[in-house]
C-alpha cells in the first residue's frame, strides 16, 4: 500500500501535508505521536472512511480485500449479544445466518470468549469487550487490520494480555495491521515497524525497523533490546 | 417484598392526606360544596359508577388512538426530520411551534374542522401528544455513535439498513422516553377535546360543575388521572421489558 503527497484539512489546520507512506503486505506498522498530530485522520483515509484532501492512497495488488478497523473503545451494539456483535460484519455482507454464527463462534474462540457468546456487553468487563471488538474485526478475515488506539482505556496487565494476543492472532493470519497508539511501550512490543510522527502537520520523524525478535511474550518487556528500542522512540517523541 | 417498598411510601401520604381533608371538611372547616369529603366522593363513584365507567371508557378509547397516531406519525416525522440537515432545518422549527400553540386556544378550531364528538377528541389528544415523540427520537436518531456508522460503512450498509439496524434501536431509549411522556399528554389533550367536543370524562366534570356536583367533579378527575398514570406505567413496563438487557436506565442495581 501506498501514500503518496496525501494532504488533509481541518478547518483551516493543516493535519497532514505532502505525506508518504508505503507499507508491505503482511506488515506489523505502529504508528507513534502526540494527540492530535493526524494519527486517527490516517487511519480514517487508510480505512476509505474519508477522502484525502490531495493526493492519493493506492492499494496492491487489488482494492478488493477486506478492511477492518478496531475503534479507541469496543463500540458493541449494546441490544446484541456477543455473538451477535462478531457477526455483525457478515450480516451487513450478506453472509447466510448458519456461515456467519458458526464464523462468529471460530472468532470468538480465537480471543477466548467461546464462553460468553450469550452475553450482553453489559454484563462484560472492559477487556471482555475490547476482545468482541476484536473478534468482530477479525470475524471477515480481514487482509488489513487498522487499530486506532485500541487498548488505551483498559489497565495495563489486561492491556498485556491482548497485546500478546493481538501479535498470536498477526502472526497465524499474516494480515497487515496498522496500530495507531500513543504508548511507546506498545508500539515497540507489537510492531516490527514503527513510525513517529511530529505533532505539525504529520511530518515523518523517524521510520524504523524494530530489532526484536519475532517471538514476543511478556518476558520480552524487561528484555535490554526492548528497553533500547523504547528510548530510541522516546527520544523521538520528545523532541517534539 | 420489593413491591411493597414501591408501593408503600406513596400511600401513607395519600391516606394521611385523605384523613386530613374527611376532619376538615366534618368539622365544618371548609364548605362540602368546595372540597367534598373523600367519603362522599368515594359515595358518587357508586352513585354515578355506570356513568363514570362508560365515560372512562370513551375517554381512555380517544386517548389511546390519539397516542397511537402520535407514536406512528411522531416517529415517522422524526426519521424524515433526521435523513437531511437541509428538511430538519427547514421543518422542525414549525415542529416546535406546532407545540407552543396552546391546545386550549385551537381546540374550537378542532370542533370547526371535525365537529363534536369523538373525532375531535382524537386530534386534540393527537395535537398535544406528538411533539414529545418526534423530540425524543430526533435526539435519539441524530445522536448515533459515529464510530459505529462508520463500521457500518466500512461493510457497505446501505442508509436503510444503517436506520433499522443501527440507528433506529440505538434510538430507543429516547423513543420509549418520548412515548411515556406523550402518553400521559394524550389523556389531557383528550380531556380537553372533552370539554369543547363533548363525550367521556372532560364532559362529565363539565355537567356535574353547572349542577354544583363538586364530588362527582372530583370523582372524575380522580379517575382522568388515574388512566393518566396507567397509560404512563404501561409505557414504562414496555420500555422497562424492551431494555432491561442493554441499557444503564433500566438494570436494577
Amino acid at each position: 500500500m501506498r501514500l503518496e503527497g496525501v494532504r488533509r484539512v481541518f478547518d483551516d489546520r493543516i493535519v497532514l501535508s505532502n505525506f508518504h507512506l508505503s507499507i508491505s503486505p503482511g506488515e506489523f506498522l505502529a504508528i507513534l505521536g502526540p494527540s492530535g498530530c493526524g494519527k486517527s485522520t490516517l487511519l480514517r483515509m487508510i480505512a476509505r472512511l474519508a477522502p484525502p484532501d490531495a493526493g492519493s492512497i493506492a492499494f496492491t495488488p487489488s482494492e478488493n480485500f477486506q478492511t477492518a478497523f478496531v475503534f479507541q473503545d469496543a463500540h458493541l451494539l449494546p441490544w446484541r449479544t456477543v455473538l451477535e456483535n462478531a457477526a455483525l460484519p457478515l450480516e451487513l455482507t450478506g453472509v447466510a445466518r448458519e456461515q456467519r454464527r458458526q464464523k462468529a463462534r471460530k472468532a470468538l474462540e480465537q480471543v477466548n470468549l467461546a464462553e460468553a457468546l450469550a452475553l450482553y456487553p453489559a454484563q462484560l468487563s472492559g477487556g471482555m469487550r475490547m476482545r468482541v471488538s476484536l473478534a468482530r474485526a477479525l470475524v471477515t478475515g480481514p487482509r488489513l487490520l487498522l487499530l486506532d488506539e485500541p487498548f488505551a482505556a483498559l489497565d495495563e496487565l489486561t492491556r498485556f494480555h491482548l497485546d500478546v494476543q493481538l501479535r498470536r492472532l498477526w502472526q497465524a493470519s499474516g494480515m497487515t495491521v496498522i496500530f495507531v497508539t500513543h504508548s511507546i511501550s506498545e508500539a515497540a512490543f507489537l510492531a516490527e515497524r514503527a513510525v513517529v510522527l511530529a505533532r505539525r502537520e504529520g511530518r515523518i520523524k523517524l521510520d524504523r525497523r524494530l530489532e526484536l525478535p519475532g517471538e514476543r511474550t511478556n518476558e520480552l518487556r524487561g528484555d535490554a533490546r526492548f528497553a533500547e528500542e523504547s528510548k530510541l522512540l522516546l527520544d523521538q517523541m520528545e523532541e517534539q | 417484598m420489593k413491591l411493597a417498598k414501591t408501593l408503600v411510601p406513596p400511600l401513607i401520604p395519600l391516606a394521611v392526606l385523605t384523613l386530613a381533608f374527611e376532619l376538615i371538611v366534618r368539622q365544618g372547616l371548609i364548605p362540602a360544596y368546595l372540597l367534598p369529603a373523600p367519603s362522599s366522593v368515594f359515595k358518587a363513584m357508586f352513585e354515578v359508577g355506570d356513568q363514570l365507567w362508560r365515560a372512562m371508557l370513551e375517554t381512555s378509547g380517544a386517548a389511546l388512538i390519539g397516542f397511537f397516531m402520535s407514536a406512528i406519525g411522531g416517529i415517522a416525522s422524526a426519521v424524515l426530520l433526521s435523513s437531511s440537515r437541509w428538511i430538519q432545518r427547514a421543518f422542525y422549527p414549525y415542529a416546535v411551534f406546532f407545540q407552543t400553540v396552546p391546545i386550549i386556544a385551537i381546540a374550537p378550531l378542532l370542533v370547526i374542522w371535525f365537529g363534536y364528538g369523538m373525532r375531535t377528541v382524537i386530534a386534540s389528544a393527537f395535537v398535544v401528544s406528538i411533539f414529545p415523540v418526534i423530540a425524543n427520537t430526533l435526539t435519539g436518531l441524530l445522536s448515533t455513535d459515529p464510530a459505529l456508522v462508520d463500521l457500518f460503512r466500512l461493510y457497505g450498509a446501505s442508509s436503510a439498513v444503517t436506520l433499522f439496524k443501527l440507528r433506529f434501536p440505538a434510538a430507543l431509549p429516547q423513543i420509549l422516553t418520548g412515548l411515556r411522556v406523550s402518553a400521559g399528554l394524550a389523556v389531557i389533550g383528550a380531556i380537553v377535546g372533552e370539554f369543547i367536543g363533548g363525550g367521556g370524562l372532560g364532559s362529565v366534570v363539565d355537567v356535574a360543575r353547572t349542577q354544583q356536583r363538586v364530588d362527582i367533579v372530583f370523582a372524575a378527575v380522580l379517575l382522568a388521572s388515574l388512566l393518566g398514570l396507567a397509560l404512563f406505567s404501561a409505557i414504562g413496563l414496555v420500555s422497562r421489558l424492551t431494555l432491561r438487557r442493554w441499557h444503564a436506565s433500566e438494570q436494577t442495581p
